[in-house]
């Protein structure tokens, strides 16, 4: 038998929940060192899942099946093709940076990184799920924690409000999507939930045409869709950095991730009859998302509503249903990704010491934290879909799929680049240029190793995907003529 | 050495990124170290780009030449694709020596030299990627990558109102290159490669029938539009330059130089490698607005810099008017495309841009030179500084010449190509702007005037604002200049060769 990966990387995080949350409160560097420890080990086995994944045999690999409750046709079947592969990467990075960053939490860390862990078991099961009520099941287990590290651990003013609207939102998002899934069990009349055997069951036109929708917006509600988008600036604000981080950089990703697997892939002939709807709404996210980003005046709204705005660049790709639009949407999924961990990182390493997000507020941070300055340009750059770094190599295939299919739709929204470049470059200049305010002065120290090695990482993955597209794109792409091809034979 | 030889251009187009890393690791306050290190790895490439001048065969080679492919972007089949004809070789070597001038010229500044010089350099492949381009999606890569080093050293090191500039810079580029972005799109997915020379060739082949559900026609003609503004607002064009002079003068002194220098260049570039190859018939078509636009540029251009107080804005709206000569053999060339007189406009043309890349430089760093000693740009407090230095002034007015086009030097030789190709096919616009000429005289003029001859402003003789001559360094800047202009003026062959061969190949 060969080794578990798959389920080794869902369960590492879990079980070492378990382990943190028995180790005494007190203990706080252990807990740490067992955090860190633990996230090591799943970014090494991620990466390890990525370096060996077989392009030419494409298709799913690591695949594990165990029977679970076989009397309803469920099992935990995992595998991975070549659209999770890059996200389960991108998972293993967030948390290890999610972990580096909090390392200074001092408030109850044992229970922080216990939670944090669990969202994080959730993340890659769904990424990794083959089986329909697995997929839920760990959709469920990644949303539930966030309510508690945004109430607990959140922004004193808003955690409460923003905890709350963020989960309602997801959990009637999630409930209206396992309706549909409902739906396809009894109706497919397979008795299995397996997603593979599924995707064989030939559902009526009309079966198709009447669930896609429920179950793709569902999901598209975490992914940040026009107009179930605003719990999702609200959760980035309130949530504490690391989670900030997790949710923008991965949970909205398991939106659209689930969106295309479940809706498009599923119901293929639905995906088929409602893209136009899907473009059009898909469109307002990408260019109002920019222009709302453009009038906030706190940090992190703004990188709220610009994770609004990319993320409608992804369904965008997914609606196309065009082997370029789907490629550049998987791709953006991971860019976005980064760009979004290392945006959330460096506003939090601004705040820490400067206790405030609002822009005005803020300048001169370059002279006190010029790594952090350094890295969020970068990030900006990626944002604003500068050529040589990951956002162009995402965004471009995106517009060509979008002008094979609706080419005005493609003009419209290329608005938001030009909208994007402005709202980050004054964000850049007015929080890291400039005079700095006196109360300031002195009063920003330095961040730490463990810091600016996160911030490193994230960065070196959006320029190497940047200059050299050729590490991840053929891998997606091997996933995307799967998808394809669902979509042909339907 | 074999593999320098066999990859000169990639070598040449990516030594600047690996001087930059190494400048990443000098200690930063090494200042001194920093600086000698820049100046000496950016002359690598200009002594690369001379081999490689020596190498190209401008008598019978192959158009392009030193050509070099890579898979870039499998997915959507774009290519690392290369090369150069005599066209890209000219604008490839302004750009490799205007930069060690730039950077010997930068090394008065103190604040972040380390990240200047950085910025610089990266700068340099931009633009060099811009001009080796061989592949659509390549050349837009390296279309908007020189804007991020521009943009932030316009905003970091210039001068009071930087960021109205810097920001104006910024999306008015990228606004402009939008349209552009787009139209590479729609090609790209029309053809399925961003090979120039295939997607010319399919371009040219669809003359009529429905594209994307539109006429063809009517995409071409938006098409041509959408190239045509992007690269319009990087030449400038009236009345898309409002940027300009706003980043000028805000730009320091180097950036002004690369400014002027170059990244102008790059506009005008895009007309003559893409434009007019894609659609020679809207372009032809269209050759008499293009013309008027060229006009409006060199006539409006000189009344503005005649108007200026400020010598940098003035060299700045001296800029639009001589890139409006650039424009107008475009149009010409256009218009008469595969006649002579096209190749003489196009050759003058593509002189032109040459020529004023050098004499812009020189001016931008006279006016450096000045305002680093003074701490003014304004040419009311200037006056009768001739006696007090007599070396900058001697070289300010040899410059100047150059740039009005005195016989002899550099810019009569383009000014006249472009008139003489044009006369013909555009005779009202060709006159209007030889009358525009005029008064390109009359601004240069003034510069000088009010700069070295008149009463004197005694706050220069004396005390501790004592106006000093020109440096060793600084003439070091201006003397490979000079002696360009000097020797482009008397003996423009060596260039010119090289030039028209491309052009008659390509027109």
């Amino acid at each position: 038998m060969t080794f578990p990966i798959l389920s080794v990387i869902i369960f590492t995080p879990l079980v070492a929940a378990l382990i943190i949350l028995m180790m005494p409160a007190e203990r706080k560097t252990e807990i740490r060192m067992a955090a860190l420890l633990s996230a090591i080990f799943a970014l090494a086995l991620s990466f390890w899942v990525y370096l060996s994944y077989d392009q030419a045999a494409a298709g799913y690999q690591f695949v594990e099946k165990y029977n679970w409750l076989p009397q309803f046709g469920i099992s935990l079947h995992l595998g991975v093709d070549g659209i999770s592969t890059p996200l389960v990467l991108l998972t293993g990075v967030v948390m290890f940076t999610g972990v580096i960053i909090s390392w200074g939490i001092d408030d109850r860390p044992r229970e922080f990184f216990a939670f944090l862990f669990i969202l994080a078991s959730g993340v890659f099961g769904v990424f990794v799920a083959l089986d329909l009520f697995m997929l839920f099941f760990f959709y469920e287990i990644a949303v539930f924690p966030m309510y508690l590290l945004i109430a607990i651990w959140g922004w004193v003013k808003t955690r409460e409000y923003a905890a709350m609207k963020l989960t309602l939102y997801l959990f009637i998002g999630s409930v209206i999507a396992l309706i549909g899934a409902l739906a396809m069990y009894f109706n497919s009349g397979m008795g299995t939930f397996d997603m593979l055997m599924l995707e064989t069951a030939n559902f009526s036109a009309r079966f198709q045409q009447i669930w896609f929708l429920p179950v793709f917006m569902g999901f598209a509600v975490l992914g940040g869709i026009f107009p179930f988008h605003n719990w999702s600036p609200d959760g980035h604000v309130a949530a504490p950095t690391a989670v900030s981080m997790f949710h923008a950089g991965v949970l909205m990703k398991l939106g659209a991730f689930a969106a295309l697997r479940v809706g498009i892939m599923l119901l293929p002939l639905g995906a088929k009859f409602w893209s136009p709807l899907i473009l059009a709404l898909a469109t307002v996210n990408v260019v109002y998302g920019a222009f709302i980003a453009m009038t906030q005046t706190d940090l992190k709204y703004m990188i709220g509503f610009s994770s609004v705005s990319h993320m409608g660049l992804v369904m965008l790709g997914f609606a196309t249903l065009t082997r370029d639009g789907m490629t550049g949407a998987s791709v953006q999924m991971f860019s976005h990704g980064a760009m979004t961990a290392l945006f959330f990182a460096a506003t939090g390493m601004v705040y820490d010491r400067a206790h405030t997000r609002q822009i005005p507020e803020l300048g001169g941070m370059a002279k006190a934290l010029p790594y952090v300055a350094v890295t969020f340009i970068i990030g900006g750059l990626v944002s604003m879909g500068m050529p040589g770094f990951s956002g162009f190599v995402a965004e471009f295939p995106i517009f060509m799929g979008v002008w094979q299919v609706k080419p005005w739709i493609a003009i419209l929204s290329a608005l938001s680049i030009v909208i994007t470049a402005a709202y980050i470059m004054l964000a850049i200049r007015r929080t890291f240029f400039g005079e700095m305010p006196a109360e300031f002065e002195g009063h920003i120290g330095p961040i730490s190793v463990m810091d600016k090695v996160a911030l490193t990482l994230l960065s070196a993955m959006m320029i190497t995907l940047g200059v050299f597209p050729g590490v991840m794109v053929p891998m997606v792409q091997t996933g995307i003529d799967n998808v394809l091809r669902i979509l042909g034979g339907a | 050495m074999d593999f320098i030889y066999s990859h000169l251009l990639s070598v040449i187009l990516f030594f600047p990124v690996l001087a930059a890393m190494i400048l990443l690791f000098l200690p930063k306050d090494e200042v001194k170290l920093i600086r000698w290190t820049a100046l000496i790895t950016s002359l690598v490439p200009f002594v690369l780009t001379l081999v490689l001048w020596s190498r190209f065969d401008a008598n019978g080679g192959a158009a392009f030449q030193f050509e070099e492919n890579y898979v870039w972007y499998a997915a959507i089949n774009s290519n690392f694709h290369i090369g150069v004809d005599g066209i890209s070789l000219s604008m490839v070597l302004l750009t490799t020596l205007l930069t060690p001038l730039a950077i010997l010229a930068s090394f008065g500044i103190t604040d972040k030299v380390k990240a200047y010089m950085m910025l610089f350099l990266f700068l340099e492949m931009g633009m060099l990627g811009v001009f080796m381009a061989m592949d659509l999606l390549i050349f837009f890569v390296f279309w908007e990558i020189g804007l991020v080093p521009m943009y932030f050293l316009i905003n970091q090191w210039g001068s009071k109102n930087r960021d109205y500039a810097s920001l104006k810079f910024m999306i008015y580029t990228m606004g402009g290159s939008l349209g552009l972005l787009l139209a590479i799109q729609l090609l790209g997915v029309l053809f399925g490669t961003y090979e120039i020379s295939t997607i010319v060739a399919g371009w040219n082949d669809i003359t009529g029938g429905t594209l994307m559900g539109m006429e063809a026609a009517t995409v071409k003609t938006v098409a041509f539009w959408a190239f045509v503004v992007a690269f319009a607002i990087k030449v400038p064009v009236w009345p898309f330059h409002t940027w300009l002079p706003d980043a000028h003068t805000e730009a320091p002194t180097a950036g002004s130089m690369i400014l002027a220098g170059v990244l102008l260049k790059l506009g005008a570039y895009g007309f003559i490698r893409l434009v007019l190859p894609l659609y020679p018939a809207e372009s032809a078509h269209f050759a008499g607005w293009l013309a008027f636009l060229a006009v409006m540029a060199i006539v409006f251009g000189a009344f503005g810099a005649y108007g200026q107080d400020d010598f940098k804005r003035l060299v700045a709206y001296s800029s639009v008017n001589h890139m409006g000569f650039v424009l107008l053999g475009i149009a010409a060339a256009a218009k008469a495309y595969g006649t002579t007189n096209a190749h003489i406009a196009m050759n003058g043309a593509i002189l032109q841009m040459f020529n004023h890349g050098l004499s812009a430089a020189g001016m931008f760093f006279l006016v450096g030179v000045i305002y680093e000693r003074t701490h003014t740009r304004d040419l009311r407090r200037f006056g009768g500084l001739f006696p007090l230095i007599p070396v900058y002034g001697g070289i300010m007015i040899f410059t100047s010449m150059a740039s009005l086009g005195l016989p002899g030097l550099n810019g009569f030789v383009s000014e006249f190509l472009v008139v003489r190709g044009a006369w013909s096919q555009l005779s009202g616009f060709t006159a209007a702007g030889m009358i525009g000429l005029l008064f390109t005289g009359a601004y240069i003029l003034k510069g000088i005037k009010n700069v070295l001859h008149g009463p004197l402003n005694e706050e220069w003789a004396h005390g501790e604002h004592k106006l000093t001559d020109i440096n060793t360094r600084e003439i070091v800047v201006m003397v490979p200049l000079m002696a360009l202009m000097l020797s482009l003026g008397i003996a423009p062959a060596w260039l010119l060769g090289v030039i028209n061969n491309a052009v008659t190949a390509l027109f």
